[in-house]
């Protein structure tokens, strides 16, 4: 089953290349040791002359990230993109939510859908949609909204997984928390789950773990890239019966997105060091399971400064929840893949305890496994989480709370009006997400 | 790829902008090593060859034939342009391009605006649709002139009313030059602020530059030049100081003072022309920078102004250029945003800068920055790849600062010493269309701006807390 990734805006467009760029040579790899060549064909479809070209579609509103993006992933010989497979105009979308959504969503609507089309014809089937977009700017934001809406109405019974990649806290466009809470309040109603990525803590895995002195944005990009091939590379799951599942997006918003208030998913993975290092570690199941259970309870999205002294609080413990009450981390539902060697006799039973799960879920329903027997992407054993949790409760309120600070003033509210956006619009999107704020807040053990 | 045009008026903006495409043109020599037209150059000039039947326009792709800056020239009277149509800038301008009288405006805002404004209109348009059928996706009109003189101040604000009715959407950015107090200009201050009430009703954004300030800043590289400590050599041929290496061999007095302005020109512009991991458009600037629609007057400021041959400790050198930015012998304007509130701030870096220079500075410096507490950690940042001419990385900072209510009180205090005894008004109210009506009304517009920037500065001292959040039923 073939998935569609669809990029829009920039950062789609360039987070995109790496993630192709990293499931490439990872399915090349892992084609070498098991002489299967199924690793390619979910992201990629190969042409008459044996090439590799993945299933994507690339859109953004000004032509340059995708001229670059589309001449890099042609020299790296391995693989490229369908020559007609992408969409772009002149001039961007301004950093303007509404303008991405009401002005250049709906104009370029027959042209995305035709692109859309053709590229969901060259799957034998349909596994689904991955939009990949940032929040913060205006293209991505707002036209990544629009054609997440129009897959939803063309592909009813397709799924969709947003992937978001959320800015810095201390701001690279300023009005980003205008075009997140817009973006992530629509998104709720349309999209089966969101997969998020925050640059501040990618930052924090280059310069703590991978050691990287000047960070640059294909050194995030290429984080979340490999976090995110954990995610979708082939794996064996508990439903596809000793093959590799064939509906990867279906079992992984069926395992994690239960209920539709609670749909925002983080990821992690370990180990995560610098290329040069791996070579010489060697890495144990136990360890790395530990670690990665401690990571998720506490709350670290690395396994650097894990706050070892967080523990599932007491059966006992009080009732009402707020915000700020302890550190520990409930979840709703996790999903945990494991890759490499011996991954069969990994112990996996510190995550089925119901002591981290809400109460009304019972654990063999909020635990799933996903293996693996292929080592992914150079580390010789890998795990990744995937964890509806409230985990991402913290920056979503940060980023509501500065957005609504901004709001109660009305600044740069002229801008969005101008597009077509009224105030109603903005109080609504705040009111959907103080709704998710409140619920992921009540999740209790 | 998007156009712009440089629509330039008056004395003062003629000679900008002539400095502004020597300036482009070197830049783009510089990079463009192939000689083909590319979407870079497009922005900013037409490929014409002449052989061609119609317009003789090429598409990008294609050699360099003929480039055409897409400009159009406006003045009153004829030196300055003819200057420049006789020096070694006259093939990249077109006579189509310009509008030229002879007799000037007198230095009388009332002249330019109303009387040529009138008489003109109609070639204004024209001029200015052609150069707009030109360009493929116009995005934005730069418009620059002075405030102090008659043609400038007068039919340049004329002009940029013209704009908005007819390409109203197209964004229009005004780099406008502001008289120093010791200005020869008498009457300047009633141009100011007679203009000052256009741009605050019709430009998207104005980037107010004050000649003292390019004057101190010039003074300031001079006598690093001079006084220098040895061991430190300047590097003279960049694109800041000289003109040197460019097209004209002498240097006219204010060429470079007029360089500095340039420059502004080219890095705003640099992002959207060249490529880089966070690109910043044209029209995310007056998106990210203008909370509040009369607001948005930005206060630039530029680094490095000059640059030191010996660079042997490169990460420290990176980040003196980012608190220079906010220093106030920077800034373009007589002003210290340090010490007043900010409601915007706008990074635009070039060079081999990455996201983690930006992060790590950007957390150094903000503390020490006051910010408005709705928008406490509003920085719009943008990384451009392409390096300057002879720089290893710049950085443009446009602040949308309360800095600039000083300099507005300070005009208004100069406007009024001459309003008050009537001071050369009859000059004013001859001309046909003024009348006195004209002038309080300019008046209390900028009244309401300064009201506006002292409002937000009495936030400053206090503690806001947040507004509450909308609460949920359960």
């Amino acid at each position: 089953m073939s998935v569609v990734t669809v990029q829009l805006g920039q950062c789609g467009n360039q987070v995109g290349r790496e993630l192709f760029d990293v499931m490439c040579s990872d399915a090349q790899d892992a084609g070498r040791k098991t002489h299967s060549t199924a690793g390619w064909e979910r992201f990629f479809r190969q042409t008459t002359q044996g090439d590799l070209e993945a299933r994507a579609v690339l859109i953004d509103m000004e032509p340059k990230v995708i001229n670059h993006s589309m001449s890099r992933a042609a020299k790296s010989g391995r693989w490229r993109y369908g020559e007609t497979s992408h969409f772009s105009q002149k001039q961007g979308s301004g950093n303007n939510w509404a303008n991405g959504y009401c002005v250049h969503g709906p104009r370029h609507r027959d042209a995305v859908e035709e692109l859309v089309r053709r590229e969901v014809e060259h799957c034998d089937m349909l596994a689904g949609f991955i939009p990949m977009m940032s929040v913060a700017g205006g293209t991505g934001s707002g036209v990544g909204t629009f054609v997440t809406q129009c897959l939803r109405d063309i592909y009813p019974s397709a799924f969709v997984l947003n992937h978001l990649t959320w800015p810095y806290g201390t701001g690279e466009v300023i009005v980003q928390n205008y075009n997140s809470v817009l973006t992530l309040a629509h998104l709720y109603q349309l999209s089966d789950a969101i997969l998020v990525h925050e640059n501040d803590i990618v930052h924090r895995i280059c310069s703590q773990l991978l050691k990287i002195k000047q960070i640059s944005f294909s050194d995030i990009n290429r984080v979340i890239a490999h976090q995110l091939g954990g995610v979708l590379q082939p794996a064996l799951t508990p439903d596809s019966c000793g093959a590799n599942s064939r509906n990867p997006l279906g079992e992984l918003v069926g395992a994690l997105a239960c209920h539709p208030e609670y749909k925002l998913l983080s990821v992690s993975t370990i180990p995560q060091m610098a290329s040069s290092s791996i070579a010489f570690s060697t890495f144990s199941w136990p360890a790395l399971l530990k670690h990665l259970r401690q990571m998720l309870i506490s709350n670290t999205k690395m396994e650097e400064g894990i706050d070892w002294q967080v523990h599932p609080p007491p059966a006992s413990a009080g009732r009402t929840r707020t915000l700020t009450a302890g550190s520990f981390n409930t979840s709703l539902a996790n999903l945990l893949i494991l890759r490499g060697k011996d991954v069969y006799s990994a112990e996996t039973g510190g995550f089925g305890d119901s002591a981290i799960y809400t109460s009304w879920l019972p654990p063999e329903e909020a635990f799933s496994l996903w293996k693996s027997p292929v080592p992914f992407n150079k580390y010789e054993k890998s795990a990744t989480l995937v964890s509806n949790s409230q985990a991402l409760l913290r920056p979503l309120d940060d980023m509501v709370r500065k957005a609504w600070n901004m709001f109660a003033s009305r600044a740069y509210i002229h801008q969005y009006v101008k597009f077509g956006i009224s105030e109603e619009d903005f109080l609504d999107s705040f009111t959907s997400l103080e709704q998710v704020i409140s619920s992921y807040t009540q999740l209790q053990c | 790829m998007t156009q712009s045009v440089v629509v330039q008026v008056g004395q003062c903006g003629n000679q900008v902008g002539c400095r502004f495409w020597d300036l482009a043109l070197r830049e783009h020599a510089h990079v463009n090593k192939r000689g083909l037209y590319d979407e870079a150059l497009s922005s900013f000039f037409r490929n014409v060859d002449s052989r061609k039947s119609y317009s003789g326009a090429c598409c990008v792709g294609g050699r360099i034939q003929r480039l055409k800056a897409r400009a159009v020239l406006i003045d009153m009277e004829e030196g300055v342009v003819n200057g420049i149509l006789q020096g070694p800038l006259r093939e990249v301008f077109d006579s189509t391009q310009l509008l030229t009288d002879v007799s000037g405006s007198g230095n009388n805002w009332a002249v330019g605006h109303l009387t040529y404004g009138s008489a003109y209109r109609e070639s204004i348009v024209n001029t200015l649709r052609k150069t707009a059928e030109h360009c493929d996706c116009l995005q934005c009109f730069f418009l620059i002139h002075s405030m102090g003189g008659g043609t400038g101040s007068g039919l340049g604000t004329r002009v940029l009313s013209l704009l908005e009715e007819e390409f109203s959407d197209v964004c229009r950015i005004v780099t406008a030059m502001y008289p120093s107090a010791e200005d020869d200009v008498i009457t300047s201050p009633y141009n100011s602020v007679l203009a000052m009430r256009e741009l605050t009703e019709h430009a998207d954004c104005v980037l107010p530059v004050e000649n003292q300030s390019l004057v101190d800043i010039v003074n300031k590289i001079s006598l690093m030049s001079h006084g220098a400590k040895p061991g430190c050599v300047l590097k003279k041929d960049c694109t800041v100081t000289s003109g040197h290496g460019s097209l004209s061999p002498t240097e006219k007095p204010f060429d470079a003072m007029n360089n500095i302005v340039a420059n502004l020109l080219l890095n705003i512009t640099s992002s959207a022309r060249f490529e880089g991991s966070l690109n910043m458009d044209l029209n995310e600037i007056a998106m990210n920078l203008v909370p509040f629609p009369r607001l948005h007057y930005l206060v630039p400021s530029l680094t490095p102004l000059y640059t030191l041959a010996d660079v042997n400790i490169p990460t420290r050198r990176l980040d003196q250029m980012f608190s220079d930015a906010f220093s106030k012998d920077h800034q373009l304007i007589r002003a210290d945003p340090k010490h007043s509130l900010y409601l915007a701030c706008a990074l635009m870096v070039r060079g081999n800068v990455q996201v983690s220079d930006l992060r790590r500075n950007i957390e150094r410096l903000r503390p020490s920055l006051p910010f408005v507490s709705w928008n406490q950690e509003g920085w719009k940042t943008g990384l451009c790849s392409v390096p300057p001419v002879g720089h290893s990385h710049s950085l443009l900072a446009l602040a949308n600062n309360t800095c600039v209510k000083p300099t507005f009180m300070e005009l208004r205090e100069r406007f009024t010493k001459l309003y008050r005894k009537k001071a050369h008004l009859h000059h004013y109210l001859h001309v046909d269309g003024m009348e006195q009506s004209i002038f309080s009304e300019a008046l209390s517009s900028l009244d309401a701006l300064i009201d506006e920037y002292h409002q937000l500065d009495a936030t400053k001292a206090r503690l806001t807390p947040d507004p509450p959040r909308l609460s949920i039923a359960r």
